[in-house]
């Protein structure tokens, strides 16, 4: 409950795990983002990486798909260490891996259709004809089959991240990473999301990541989740052991509580002080 | 990228245009190059003792009227002279042979062309032919010696300069 | 992700990191051009965006460049009673100078503007990174096709400006001025030779390549932003009309 689930014997109990942070510690100029983060996905499984704003989720997911490199630990993804793939091994690494990004990122040049064939006109030489075929069965999947002639320009914020996740899909990846699926969503196009993230998982078996915020949708999809704060995990578990858990962090993430560990003032010197200080500021 | 057939026939006509440009450019201007149509014609030479920075592509006129071009300015070592030669269009058939060709600038700080003033004779100029008559080029710098070199030897007559200076005015005035 | 300690820590030391750094960014571009000639059909995209969609710009300020070397050159040779030069003037000035460089300041504003915040967008909204995350090499498919789409159309859109200027000077000095017409054209071109053709044709494939360079470099290296493409964009305006000039005076030294 309080200690997080991740010991070595834990590990090697668990057969089957796809992505491994061992140990990370990672710095931006002066700024040390990450002091020892340990996280596992494993395969099959819907793993949530949960915290407050600022806490460099998005940093964790460069570090895991090999963007980025640590200063300390160990990145390792399908047994391989990423930090130490040159680049045609990473980006082998990266074809088995899709990613949806927080704004969908489609290529404002390309059509739906032509988004979505994009990695196989680039990885493949599949006939025409097929890749046809795929691409209108990948978009049906997510229920635009109909705007396969659309530009990006003219689709909605909920639509340009379906038609994102039908691109993450279409080479058949073993692992879907989503960065912030549910940012910015009414509550149908959440519930859109929801859905196909949980039918990708359940219906394809891809081991999937979900960086968010959203505790409720989280609740509802994720087997594991990890909760980071100040640089490290402060707790992990299922969603109800979570929420079952009595510390102070996790309660205030998980209620949604201003002030706690996480506090609601902004550094500051003393307020009486500074009042009636005839000082500049 | 979307086929885009207007966009296609567009950057086809850009390329075309430039590569039209290019070509008019590279061909039309230059005259010693790759000009078309001035093979044409006959050849003539002739000798200067100096041609001064007359060079290939200057043009050879007659009365104003450009006849020719340059094609070529060589040297004799035999006799020290440089030997211009000229192809004149083929249309310009009865020059008389006994014309004489100067060496002459255009405006003050124009490029030098040949001049050619016509002789009397009956028999023309025809290819392989050379003008006997020639006059060189007036260097700048050789006259503004000249001058002072006059000048000079002048004052060491023994007269101040007032005279010397009153002499050259009064040579002038008699020109 | 720090350096050591470096020896000398300044805006010396800065400046030559940038310099090896757009060196570095040049080769690796240089690299993916092959790959991306494989795809013509977004190279071809690209020379329209940088040539095509120049012409008008390019040809306007063709001619009015053209009608003012008409007017000055006139009125500077007036005073020497060699009027009939102007042709040579006006051919010189544009082949040797005024095409190059007036048509590359011109295609860095308007082409290479336009690449640096296409560029910077893409960037600034994930669609780079989406690519590398796909296992795509944006320099592949993005920096390349539009670094050789400007390096071929530069060239041809400073032809055709000295083309349109050479008649906007006819237009002044014949039409306006009382040049002769003959006198005009066939004194240019005797003074005219190759090597000055040659020489315009050369300094334009240079240029092309520096704008080009500078275009993409910022939009690739901006930072995410919708600021940050906005300032990338006036640096490539800015860096490209230095190199220009620097590069111009080393040319024409060399060609001298």
């Amino acid at each position: 409950m309080s200690s997080p689930i991740v010991n070595d014997a834990a590990r090697t109990a668990l057969a089957d795990v796809v992505v491994d942070v061992r140990n990370v510690h990672y710095a931006f100029g002066r700024r040390a983002i990450f002091s020892g983060l340990d996280i596992v996905a494993r395969r099959g499984r819907i793993t949530a990486f949960m915290g407050p704003s600022g806490t460099g989720k998005t940093t964790l997911l460069r570090l895991i798909t090999g963007q980025i490199a640590p200063t300390e630990g160990s990145i390792t993804v399908f047994g391989q260490d990423v930090t130490s793939l040159r680049q045609r091994e990473l980006f082998g690494l990266r074809r088995r891996m899709g990613m949806l990004f927080q704004n969908g990122a489609l290529l404002t040049d390309l059509s739906v259709f032509e988004n979505v064939a994009f990695p196989l006109r680039e990885h493949t030489r599949l006939p025409e004809s097929l890749i046809r075929q795929l691409v209108l069965t990948k978009l049906h999947a997510v229920g635009l089959r109909g705007a396969a002639n659309l530009m990006p320009a003219e689709l909605s914020g909920g639509m340009s991240r379906r038609v994102a996740l039908a691109r993450a899909i279409v080479m058949d990846p073993e692992v879907l990473i989503y960065d912030e699926p549910f940012v910015g969503l009414d509550p149908i196009s959440m519930g859109v999301i929801v859905r196909l993230i949980r039918q990708m998982n359940e219906a394809l078996g891809i081991t999937s990541i979900v960086v968010s915020h959203d505790v409720e949708e989280l609740a509802a999809i994720a087997h594991e989740s990890f909760l980071l704060s100040q640089g490290k995990v402060v707790a992990s578990g299922t969603p109800a052991q979570l929420r079952a858990s009595n510390l102070e962090v996790v309660r205030q993430f998980m209620e949604g509580i201003a002030d706690g560990p996480v506090p609601f003032h902004y550094p500051a010197p003393d307020y009486f002080d500074q009042l009636l200080s005839r000082g500049p500021r | 990228m979307r086929p885009n057939r207007a966009l296609e026939i567009g950057t086809g006509l850009f390329v075309l245009l430039g590569f039209a440009a290019l070509f008019f450019l590279t061909t039309q201007l230059p005259g010693s190059g790759l000009s078309l149509g001035t093979e044409s014609g006959f050849r003539v030479t002739a000798k200067f003792d100096n041609v001064g920075d007359l060079k290939g592509g200057s043009p050879v006129s007659m009365a104003g009227v450009t006849v020719g071009r340059v094609e070529s300015v060589g040297f004799d070592p035999n006799d020290f002279r440089a030997i211009v030669t000229m192809r004149i269009a083929p249309e310009y058939d009865r020059i008389p042979v006994d014309s004489d060709a100067s060496i002459q600038t255009q405006g003050l700080l124009g490029g030098k062309y040949v001049g050619l003033g016509p002789g009397g004779s009956e028999t023309y100029l025809k290819e392989g032919g050379q003008i006997e008559f020639t006059q060189s080029a007036i260097v700048l710098e050789t006259l503004v010696n000249k001058f002072f070199a006059n000048f000079s030897s002048r004052g060491s007559d023994g007269g101040d300069s007032d005279k010397a200076s009153s002499d050259v005015a009064a040579k002038e005035d008699a020109k | 992700m720090s350096a050591a300690a470096p020896v000398v820590d300044g805006p010396l030391v800065a400046m030559l990191r940038r310099v090896g750094a757009v060196g570095v960014f040049f080769i690796r571009v240089l690299a993916q051009c092959l790959p991306a000639l494989a795809r013509p059909r977004l190279v071809v995209h690209q020379i329209y965006n940088s040539g095509a969609r120049s012409l008008i710009i390019i040809m306007l300020c063709g001619l009015f460049v053209g009608m003012v070397l008409g007017l000055q050159g006139h009125d500077l040779l007036a005073r020497f009673g060699s009027e009939d030069a102007l042709g040579v003037a006006a051919a010189l000035g544009l082949l040797k100078e005024l095409g190059p460089v007036v048509g590359s300041l011109l295609f860095a504003g308007r082409a290479g503007t336009a690449l640096t915040s296409e560029i910077g967008l893409m960037k600034a909204t994930d669609q780079l990174t989406a690519m590398q995350m796909m296992a795509v090499d944006p320099l592949r498919v993005v920096v390349a096709p539009r670094f050789l789409g400007g390096l071929i159309a530069l060239p041809l859109l400073v032809a055709i400006f000295n083309v349109v200027g050479l008649f906007g000077a006819q237009l002044i000095g014949v039409q306006v001025m009382g040049v002769d017409t003959g006198a005009f054209w066939s004194q240019m071109q005797a003074a005219v030779e190759l090597d000055d053709v040659a020489e315009g044709i050369i300094k334009s494939l240079v240029f092309g390549a520096a704008c080009s360079l500078v275009a993409v470099y910022e939009g690739y290296h901006a930072a995410a932003t919708a600021e940050g493409v906005g300032l990338a964009t006036t640096r490539t305006v800015v860096n490209s009309s230095v190199l220009i000039l620097v590069l111009d005076y080393m040319l024409t030294a060399a060609f001298l």
